[in-house]
């Protein structure tokens, strides 16, 4: 599997050689593992758990965990090559790991060291799975609105209420919940909880049948009197919002990078059939409308991966405000991968709408990068304010 | 228990392509692999050695400096660590001295218990180095081994054969060629490619194996290549449809004209 760079333009990239040795495992992962299987579990959306296996035998799911939990000791941008690969073949399956990282960021941003110590380990190995539970069905974007409740009974905190549309729902042991702490305070009445598995009360809904991301599982998570020890709360009481946000943060260069995979897939079909097809006596690919096309589309995937990398590169630097380059990598990849999906299936024509070939169910993919982990809408609103407190701060210093 | 995979670095093609000068394959351009056999040998390794809880898997291979990758590669699915036997004087040997040679490796290393690689190269497609091994390391020899359990100094193997196979019980140490339905090759770890990365890799030439000068490379290979040549392909047959009367009367219509050569 070609990408849009050729071994050359690689080799000089930044990556650094034990990136690169990850890259090239990840696609080894994808090529001999994922790829043969990848339609059957479109068709069928159960959930990989033979492909987890095999990420986790081969140390993926610990790359942005620090070495002392079992990890690589990688960063986000370890977290975005594994995604980008995994995804270049099939966006669902790659999100059995993607979606396990966006579960134990809260616990890596905000955890104690015991918290780090009992739950880092087994994520880090791929033994357990971990999912992060934040929206309602009267919460998304306005995570204000959450109706959750967690009630501090003596040691313990008693949740009750439903998320909704949780990815790796029932099937990860690990999961990190906002819940409210403190009626009518908005934003600054929620907390966040890690809760487990098996915990009584904790339940879990109908699988999702969804348009896309169908080889990854999206359920309910239904909380009656679950009683959760006082020691698993994330940070302190009132911090769930900002457990959520900063997470986020660092998860979005994520979602950014399986749509930079999603759209790489599908481009590298495109291309390949358009150099094989034939019409008038000529490879389609000769024809100057279909050049002009793939011509973009290449450009597009370049444009969203410079910036997907440069995203995870700020948010590894340890800089502080990483929210607008999170939300513009994420905003702009999701957008290009949707754009490039919709075009590889234009340039196959007939043949790309059929599920025989597999861009149409990378179109269908791509979708939803645009909706979760905040919908491209609210991205732009974060990058809208950010820009005008940046104006502002300036104005205010005189310049 | 200790366990040698014996591996070779073939080109990673069906394509083969020989130099017609020098009857030796085109390598320019080629990437090079682990020998696909040869990978269902490591992991039958690395399998014995994760259920006997203790032991080593080293990986030994014949061949120039290059070979080195693929001993890392093994290195990264799990091997222990790795020989490379390799010595100017070790060129053009045939199946002969390439067996004669890597069991001198062998010896040197210390006979283990169990000697795995695959059924044959897929290059070369002899077959003859496993059991060539074997006979000069005078130890039994299992092929085609579809199945093996280790247990009590004994191997209790599976050898494949076209409408069934054999079951064999050894005394080891004993060398077992491997073919594809033995087991499901893993694939490599971050961890491993991280070791793979720093091992140091021994190399072994003339000097430090007892061996017999005359033994060795082109001039020790009791066979000589003449020629190689990719064989004409097979034309393909003619299939004759429709209505089973007509095609019979067809055919037979046919095997006539060819049998008595008229049109």
């Amino acid at each position: 599997m070609s990408s849009t760079l050729t071994e050359k333009e690689a080799a000089g990239s930044r990556l650094t050689e034990e990136q690169q040795m990850l890259k090239e495992l990840c696609a080894q992962i994808a090529r001999e593992k994922i790829l043969p299987v990848r339609a059957e579990y479109d068709e069928t959306g159960d959930f990989p758990w033979d492909v987890v296996k095999v990420m986790a035998d081969s140390d993926i799911y610990g790359v942005y965990i620090p070495e002392e939990y079992g990890g690589f000791g990688g960063g986000v941008t370890e977290m975005c090559i594994a995604t980008e690969e995994l995804s270049k073949v099939c966006g669902g399956i790659a999100l059995a790991f993607a979606a396990s990282a966006l579960g134990a960021y809260p616990i890596l941003l905000f955890g104690n060291d015991e918290q780090k110590a009992k739950y880092l380990p087994p994520i880090a190995a791929g033994e357990k799975l971990a999912a992060f539970g934040l929206t309602e069905a009267n919460a998304g974007s306005d995570a204000g609105a959450i109706e959750t409740r967690a009630e501090l009974q003596g040691d313990e905190y008693v949740l009750n209420g439903t998320k909704q549309w949780i990815t790796n729902g029932g099937e990860a042991e690990i999961y990190t919940v906002i819940a409210r702490t403190k009626k009518g305070t908005g934003i600054r009445g929620i907390s966040a909880f890690i809760v487990e598995k098996g915990t009584p009360g904790f339940d879990f809904g109908k699988k999702e049948n969804k348009m896309g991301i169908r080889g990854s599982a999206t359920r309910e998570l239904i909380f009656q009197d679950v009683h959760v020890p006082k020691e698993n709360l994330l940070g302190r009481e009132g911090m769930g919002f900002i457990v959520a946000m900063r997470t986020f943060d660092k998860s979005r260069p994520g979602v950014a990078a399986q749509a930079l995979g999603i759209a790489e897939g599908a481009f590298d079909e495109a291309v390949k059939y358009a150099r094989h097809r034939e019409q008038f006596g000529q490879p389609v690919a000769s024809f100057q409308g279909l050049q002009f096309m793939l011509a973009d589309m290449a450009t597009q995937i370049e444009a969203a991966r410079a910036l997907v990398y440069e995203a995870a590169r700020m948010v590894d630097s340890g800089e502080k405000d990483i929210g607008k380059i999170s939300a513009m990598a994420k905003v702009f990849a999701s957008d290009v991968a949707m754009k490039v999906t919709t075009d590889a299936v234009q340039v196959m024509g007939g043949y790309g709408y059929m599920k025989e070939y597999p861009v149409e169910k990378m179109m269908r993919d791509a979708k939803i990068t645009q909706i979760y982990e905040g919908t491209n809408q609210i991205q732009r609103s974060i990058i809208a304010s950010s820009i005008i407190k940046e104006s502002a701060a300036k104005e205010k210093r005189g310049k | 228990m200790k366990i040698v995979v014996l591996i070779k670095q073939v080109p990673d093609t069906t394509d083969v392509r020989i130099d017609p000068e020098t009857n030796t394959l085109v390598r320019e351009g080629v990437p090079s692999i682990v020998n696909p056999f040869d990978m269902y040998a490591i992991e039958e390794a690395l399998k014995i050695r994760e259920e006997a809880g203790d032991g080593t898997v080293t990986i030994m291979s014949m061949g120039p400096p290059q070979v080195e990758t693929s001993l890392r590669e093994a290195i990264a699915l799990g091997a222990d660590d790795a020989i490379l036997l390799s010595d100017r004087a070790f060129a053009g040997s045939d199946t002969w001295s390439t067996s004669y040679t890597l069991a001198a490796g062998i010896r040197k290393l210390g006979v283990p218990d169990v000697i795995l690689c695959g059924k044959q190269a897929i290059d070369g497609d002899t077959a003859q180095v496993g059991p060539g091994v074997a006979q000069f390391l005078d130890v039994p020899q299992v092929t085609c081994v579809k199945k093996l359990e280790i247990a009590d100094g004994k191997a209790r193997a599976e050898r494949m054969l076209e409408d069934g196979h054999d079951v064999l019980t050894v005394s080891l140490p004993a060398v077992f060629t491997v073919v594809k339905e033995l087991n499901e090759p893993r694939l490599p770890s971050l961890k491993g490619k991280m070791k793979a990365k720093k091992a140091e890799i021994t190399v072994w030439g003339q000097d430090d194996l007892e061996v017999d000068p005359a033994e060795l490379g082109l001039d020790g290979s009791p066979t000589r290549v003449i020629r190689i040549f990719a064989p004409e392909p097979r034309a393909s047959g003619t299939v004759f449809e429709g209505e089973i009367d007509e095609t019979v009367e067809s055919l037979a219509k046919e095997l006539v004209s060819i049998l008595t050569g008229e049109a």
